[in-house]
């Protein structure tokens, strides 16, 4: 048996992979990480989708279903979604899809795991210390007078992981800038390039407001400098704008990304360029961009002035365009295709049919007399967890499966893997559509009781959670299973036309034997051939 | 359960006509697109007999037209949505009357003008404009009654108000919708529409308090303000009328004279000086709760 070194087999200590500088590890690294994390969030969803199949308080008290909540929308935003994507699969194939040896700091890039992973410990000390029950968002008065859990630990954690984010952006920005293949103009970039590249100039700017207003909270608490409470003359409505203005954009990291995948993965089985590139360019700069002027859309119904009310609501308008552009020219991809129905594919099929239901009702939600019944109950939560899950985590799992045989050099059971995307979508489905009723007839959200009137739906949306809890524990089973006993992976499973198919699976430690070199754009992909 | 919320304000059937609209409208173009993708899923397979040649990489005008399409369809949706918001907030004064509810984990006080008071329950006329002011004792809570589609927070230190007008009798649910701690969950409790004639039957009953304008005038009274408000123009204005009045303030901004504005004057008395009067006020800051400034509000309202 001939063995190539390539960057699984070199070095088997786990010192050579906590030391290790190579960004194809450190992904990994973070994949072991966000995974750990993604379970410990899900753990909680469960407690709470159990709770809510009644409409009594009984199976946990109100307080702890409080902190079950809240550690779930710290954990799932911060220490998953957010590094999803960018950290896991950014780390692993910008260098490639770019034909580079590295990323442009590969130190700074395994600090920013360390710092990650010491933002999760700060984190789970603080559920260890008894849990934080203030929601993920972190309102003030409640944050800083009235709770007395672990606000403090809880915010340190996501102060610190704020760090990593902001070294992960600057890396891949610097990265792409810097480091393409000699003939990779902008417009031959990929369109997963562009959307982590759009992401990363988000997590630089937005970040770094999301850490100064979490040191201001912490001030308040601590000292008792009035900044967001009146009665010590601050103003609670400031709170809520600062954070509001580092997520809102947040959600665009999260989905950006995502449809970075989805770019990739449906030109590749519809064997087809992907239509209208550039536009589809834009929009994601587009999005970046006009993501950051409608944080204000959070607050119709908060003592905001109605006038700013209207602008918010109107930026909000502006910012589906390209969203709606993107769909479009997905769909229009498909004409004239000739169609594979492979497990990735399946993942963004269902990423983009489950994206435009997510997209649409965002639109209700932008409409100012809409927001106002609609905002604070469950039609919010069906809404962004269309996006956030439907289309974020339904598309990093997508991009697991197309990057598996690259990443682990094992094929994943293909079967198996359209079954766990078939299971993953209609569970989906079936917990979050029934939200978007209740939300409609009036349920508010963070309820750990409601009216009886509501158990028909909440019923439906527990078993909806079971459904989607299989979906998500058979890829953790079968993909950990090949990485042993998977078939080996050749250099191009798919006959896709990146860069980073041209190398071996698993790709050498530096990559490309020789410098690639770039003639054409991306997806010269023919459907007649 | 009913699969239509039932509509008791004026504002309600204002709002679901909109949002019918909108299912139909978004319903359509999901629709649309689904049928679509399964069409060129089914038609383009790997291997069917579909022609494929000369796939088209891009095509401006059809992209330009799903571009300006919707844009124009989003704005008239957002004219539309800010039309009917606008209606919570601006709608015509007149004869609304006003209600004062203060929040306070985790429970809703409620205060007419008579002195009546209630706790998590509310009871209004039919047929009568009503403006909500909303203020809280301690953190952000957010006034939901889902059958009349309103919701408006109560933020510390600010009053915040939202109008409507209900339109059918019954008890309706009250919720509170911002998060505010652990009983959340369970502050609310019922609004209840009842006839014009009924409502002043029960406004009268068992109201030991006096009105709350006389509770404020006795406050004006015992708190001082009436030594320098009262027919001394020498260190502070006479506030006979003030409400709705033009006032010009000493750094040369002007405004109505509104509730927030009385509210901000009693407790931050720095921050709107009226021209011509030194900034001597103290503030009564900790001093007065959020029931007395609503009586002094409301006394000095109806000091005319």
């Amino acid at each position: 048996m001939v063995t190539v070194t390539n960057y699984l087999s070199d070095g088997f200590t786990l010192r050579s992979w906590l030391t290790t500088h190579d960004h194809k590890r450190i992904a990994v690294l973070y994949m072991v990480a966000i995974t750990a994390f993604f379970f410990l969030g899900g753990a909680a969803a469960t407690m709470i989708r159990l709770e809510l199949a009644t409409p009594q308080g009984d199976l946990v008290s109100a307080d702890t279903y409080n902190k079950l909540f809240t550690v779930h929308g710290v954990v799932m935003v911060w220490f998953f979604l957010i590094p999803s994507i960018p950290a896991v699969l950014g780390n692993f194939l910008v260098p490639l899809m770019i034909g580079a040896k590295d990323m442009a700091f590969p130190r700074l890039n395994l600090a920013s795991w360390y710092v990650y992973v010491l933002g999760g410990l700060f984190t789970v000390a603080a559920l260890v210390a008894g849990g934080v029950d203030t929601g993920w968002t972190f309102y003030t008065p409640y944050s800083t007078r009235f709770t007395d859990s672990n606000v403090i630990l809880v915010i340190l954690g996501v102060f610190i992981v704020g760090f990593s984010s902001i070294l992960t952006g600057l890396n891949i920005i610097v990265t792409v800038h810097k480091l393409r293949a000699p003939g990779l103009g902008w417009f031959r970039l990929p369109l997963f390039i562009w959307a982590n590249y759009a992401t990363s100039l988000i997590l630089l700017l937005a970040t770094p407001v999301l850490a100064m207003t979490l040191v201001l909270v912490a001030l308040e608490r601590f000292t008792g400098i009035g900044i967001f409470d009146p009665a010590l003359g601050g103003d609670p409505l400031l709170f809520q704008h600062l954070f509001w203005f580092y997520s809102h954009p947040a959600v665009y990291i999260m989905i950006l990304p995502a449809m970075g995948v989805a770019s990739e993965i449906i030109p590749c089985f519809a064997r087809r360029t992907v239509f209208g590139y550039r536009f589809m360019a834009y929009a994601i700069l587009g999005i970046a961009t006009l993501g950051f002027l409608v944080w204000g859309h959070h607050m119709f119904v908060s003592g905001q002035s109605m006038y700013a009310g209207m602008v918010f609501s109107m930026l909000s308008f502006l910012v589906a365009i390209p969203s709606a552009i993107k769909v479009f020219n997905w769909t229009a991809t498909l004409y004239k295709g000739s169609i594979f129905f492979s497990a990735p594919m399946l993942y963004a099929l269902g990423f983009v049919g489950l994206f435009t239901i997510g997209g649409l009702t965002g639109l209700f939600l932008a409409s100012l007399a809409l927001d106002v019944h609609l905002t604070d109950t469950y039609f919010v939560v069906a809404h962004f967890h269309y996006i956030m899950v439907g289309g974020s985590v339904m598309m990093y799992l997508g991009a697991l499966h197309f990057w598996w045989p690259k990443i682990s050099g094992r094929m994943y059971p293909e079967m198996l893997g359209r079954i766990a995307a078939l299971t993953l979508f209609l569970g989906f489905n079936l917990t979050f559509f029934p939200q978007y009723l209740l939300g409609w007839l009036g349920m508010p959200r963070r309820y750990h009781e409601y009216p009886p009137e509501f158990q028909l739906l909440n019923l439906f949306s527990s078993a909806g959670a079971a459904v989607l809890a299989v979906g998500y524990l058979l890829p953790l089973g079968y993909l950990g299973w090949s990485l042993f006993f998977g078939k080996r992976a050749p250099a191009n499973p798919w006959g896709a036309t990146g860069l980073e198919w041209q190398t071996p699976s698993p790709p050498p430690k530096h990559n490309f034997e020789e410098q690639p070199v770039v003639t054409r754009g991306p997806y010269a992909y023919d459907p007649v051939r | 359960m009913s699969w239509l919320p039932v509509e008791a304000s004026d504002i309600a059937a204002r709002v679901d006509l909109l949002f019918y609209s909108m299912v139909a409208l978004t319903g359509l173009v999901a629709i649309g697109l689904f049928v679509l993708m399964v069409v060129f899923c089914v038609r383009y397979r790997a291997g069917s007999s579909a022609d494929r040649t000369n796939p088209p990489p891009r095509k401006k005008w059809l992209e330009l037209g799903w571009t300006f399409t919707p844009l124009a369809i989003f704005l008239g949706i957002f004219v539309w949505a800010a039309v009917v918001y606008a209606a919570f907030y601006a709608g015509p004064a007149g004869n609304a009357m006003t209600v004062f509810v203060v929040g306070k984990q985790w429970m809703w006080k409620v205060e007419h003008a008579n002195g009546r008071r209630e706790i998590d329950e509310l009871h209004l006329p039919l047929g009568q404009p009503v403006r909500l002011v909303l203020s809280t004792e301690d953190v952000i809570h957010s006034f939901y009654v889902p059958a009349f589609r309103i919701k408006q927070d109560a933020v510390p230190g600010r009053y915040t108000s939202i109008r409507f007008t209900p339109t059918r009798e019954g008890e309706y649910w009250l919720h509170c919708a911002e998060y505010c701690g652990t009983d959340h969950a369970r502050m609310g409790g019922k609004v209840v529409v009842m006839a014009a004639a009924e409502f002043s039957r029960w406004l009268q009953a068992g109201n030991e308090n006096r009105s709350l304008a006389a509770q404020g005038f006795e406050l004006f009274r015992r708190l001082g303000c009436s030594g320098c408000h009262v027919d001394s123009t020498v260190h502070a204005p006479d506030l006979r009328g003030v409400f709705g009045r033009v006032v010009h303030l000493s750094d040369g901004r002007t405004l109505q004279a509104d509730e927030a504005y009385l509210r901000d004057s009693i407790l931050l008395p720095k921050r709107d000086v009226v021209a011509g009067y030194e900034p001597i006020m103290p503030s009564f800051q900790g001093q007065v709760d959020e029931g007395q400034l609503n009586a002094l509000v409301t006394y000095l309202k109806e000091n005319r």
